[in-house]
């Protein structure tokens, strides 16, 4: 298995001399509408952003929010309205994504259905006149790597979802110089079990093959796991952009606090702290920095227990402040659980608390 | 071993009741008469399978038979083609889309015999702006004297009346094709070609197992339209299976034969139409080795 993936990244190496890998920037905004006017109208407002080389990058955000858009612009099935989209500093708004060799792998398994799986495989290198001997070699690489060895003759309509999708990636793979491999949400029909496989093979064919991934997911637990940088999006707004400890513990924005973590960011009125910084409205406090304290303790506060759920791993303890906002708080089975109705101290501030403006962004 | 619940029974009944009433119970009073001669109202005798010899040795029938085939297997070869071509070039969205699904539309719409007449008038040499024309072009062309131009014209009259039924439904077929595999065909690389020859075609094989079946049960009970057109003429050069059957029960009044008939006609459609569904069924799943065969 190793070995074979060695062997692929070794072939892309000596056959081409040079990576064909891009660097990507993005300078725009983009509108389906013909002449947006207010903010509403963009379904990506004005942004820059920079994908590196060879880097894994996830964009995460919930339906609507324009993280689809954003791929399909990286791609070059949509041009953008506004702005530019450069590879390596070139201008290619207007290529097409096989000018620009990208690979794309969609949310619903597309396979050419009258074909094998080796057929499959091997459609993209015969449309670009590949020789035989080479098409053959990279489909048993690829194939091998995929572990689609078995399968390779036969007819891929009839295969399950996650084999399907398989071969969707690899078709992208089987091209040595693609500049880059978009996913859109490729794990959507997947079962569960095999969603952890899949995953698993795209950290390792990122590893071995050191290509740019962009991967949309509308899911935190697939975009932290797979991406080294995740893109935080939000009504056509990119609002961080950052690895999974900072979007946890430095959320720049209350979407990225609210929307990460399991359950997300306690906001309170920052008036609760009296030390809080100038300029801060809310703060905010992860349930896991949240604990049980001693009557008076420095950073805690009187609260009453509304509400406590076993959640299998830990306790969710949902309480009510004295000015009435909620706070939700993950304990540990180990300790005791108050019972609902039961009055407590919660640890609520310190190092991990942050601060943020009237605009929701974070100041300190 | 579980309890078998007869009661089932009666929810079917209803069906059972309608299909017995249209087609069970008529199907039977044309046994009745294909193995009886009936000489006047209350004298008949049986006559086992005297008449499907009889309509087996029948030298006119086979003709006919031989006339039909060849007719349906045209239709299917210019129709089907035709359709998807059509189906290709017409516009997916927008105002153009629903004019141009109205225009074609239009030739279903068209009751049969006013389709024949219609091409008895378009044809002829004297109003008719076809048979105008070619005539101003020096052709002679003449339905109703040359075999040939009777053979053609009957044929074109149900390219016209039909392919769009064809066009339709490869339309419907083709919008339902998501955009990813256009995308993703793209993305590959693909040629217009290969899109058609990859993606659309396999992706219509549904719609064209449906259009096959129907084109090819209807023309092989084409009837009305070479009637009015043609009258089966000149001689019998587009006399069909169905004018002939109705030469035979309706004019000759044989309604023996013409019941034997009637079934050997309806066993011939149900066997073609199940080999042709067959085959489609096939070339639509074909094993691997197939596959490789074709494009290895």
């Amino acid at each position: 298995m190793c070995s074979a993936l060695m062997a692929a990244c070794c072939a892309r190496q000596t056959d081409m001399g040079v990576t064909d890998m891009a660097r990507i920037d993005l300078d725009l905004a983009h509108s389906y509408k013909p002449d947006p006017q207010a903010d509403a109208d963009y379904a990506l407002l004005p942004l820059k952003m920079t994908f590196a080389d060879g880097g894994a990058y996830a964009l995460l955000g919930p339906s609507g929010c324009g993280k689809t858009t954003m791929l399909n612009i990286i791609s070059g099935l949509v041009a953008p309205s506004h702005g530019s989209v450069s590879f390596d500093g070139v201008v290619v708004n207007q290529k097409t994504p096989q000018q620009r060799n990208i690979a794309q792998v969609f949310q619903f398994p597309v396979i050419y259905d009258t074909m094998t799986v080796a057929q499959n495989l091997a459609f993209p290198l015969r449309n670009r006149g590949v020789p035989a001997a080479k098409i053959a070699q990279r489909v048993g690489q690829i194939a091998e790597m995929l572990e689609l060895s078995g399968q390779l003759g036969v007819r891929a309509a009839g295969l399950a979802a996650d084999a399907k999708q398989k071969i969707s990636l690899g078709r992208g793979l089987v091209r040595e110089d693609v500049s880059a491999v978009l996913f859109d949400e490729p794990l959507t029909v997947i079962d569960p079990h095999l969603k952890w496989q899949l995953r698993r093979k795209l950290k390792q064919i990122h590893r071995e093959l050191k290509l740019t991934l962009v991967y949309v997911t509308h899911d935190q637990v697939e975009a932290l796991t797979f991406a080294d940088q995740v893109v935080v999006m939000t009504r056509g707004r990119a609002v961080q952009v950052g690895s999974a400890s900072d979007l946890f513990e430095r959320p720049q924005h209350t979407f990225v606090g609210h929307f990460i973590g399991s359950p997300g960011m306690n906001f309170l009125p920052a008036s609760l702290l009296p030390g809080a910084p100038a300029g801060a409205k809310l703060l905010g406090v992860r349930p896991e920095y949240v604990a049980l304290a001693a009557p008076q303790a420095a950073g805690a506060l009187p609260a009453s227990v509304k509400q406590v759920q076993d959640i299998g791993t830990y306790w969710l303890l949902t309480a009510t402040l004295a000015d009435g906002s909620l706070v939700r708080a993950r304990l540990s089975p180990e300790q005791a659980i108050p019972q609902p109705g039961a009055s407590v101290w919660l640890a609520l501030f310190g190092a991990h608390t942050c601060f943020y403006n009237d605009r929701e962004e974070l100041v300190a | 071993m579980k309890p078998i619940n007869q009661k089932a029974w009666f929810l079917i009944l209803p069906v059972v009741l309608c299909v017995a009433f249209s087609a069970i119970l008529p199907l039977m009073t044309v046994v009745n008469y294909s193995v009886q001669d009936i000489i006047s109202p209350d004298r008949r005798v049986f006559v086992g399978t005297e008449w499907f010899k009889a309509v087996m040795r029948d030298e006119d029938l086979h003709g006919a038979l031989l006339r039909q085939i060849t007719f349906s297997l045209a239709v299917l070869a210019v129709q089907i083609p035709l359709g998807i071509a059509l189906a290709l070039s017409m516009p997916a969205k927008g105002w153009q889309s629903s004019a141009v699904l109205v225009a074609v539309a239009i030739s279903l719409l068209i009751p049969w015999n006013v389709v024949g007449t219609i091409w008895q008038i378009y044809g002829r040499a004297d109003i008719g702006l076809m048979g105008y024309t070619l005539a101003a072009l020096g052709i002679e062309y003449s339905y109703t004297g040359n075999a040939t131009h009777a053979w053609l014209t009957v044929l074109l009259m149900d390219v016209w009346h039909w392919t769009p039924l064809v066009a339709l439904l490869c339309f419907a077929g083709l919008r339902a094709i998501p955009d990813a595999y256009y995308q993703a065909a793209s993305i590959d690389g693909a040629s217009k070609f290969a899109v058609f020859r990859y993606i659309q075609l396999p992706k219509l094989r549904g719609v064209l197992v449906i259009a096959v079946l129907l084109r090819f049960m209807d023309s092989f009970m084409i009837y009305t339209e070479p009637f009015v057109l043609t009258g089966g003429g000149p001689g019998n050069a587009t006399t069909f299976l169905s004018q002939y059957l109705t030469q035979k029960a309706v004019g000759q009044f044989d309604l023996g034969p013409a019941a034997a008939f009637s079934l050997i006609y309806f066993l011939i459609i149900l066997v073609l139409s199940f080999i042709l569904y067959n085959w489609m069924q096939r070339v639509g799943t074909a094993d691997k080795s197939n596959a490789e065969g074709r494009h290895g």
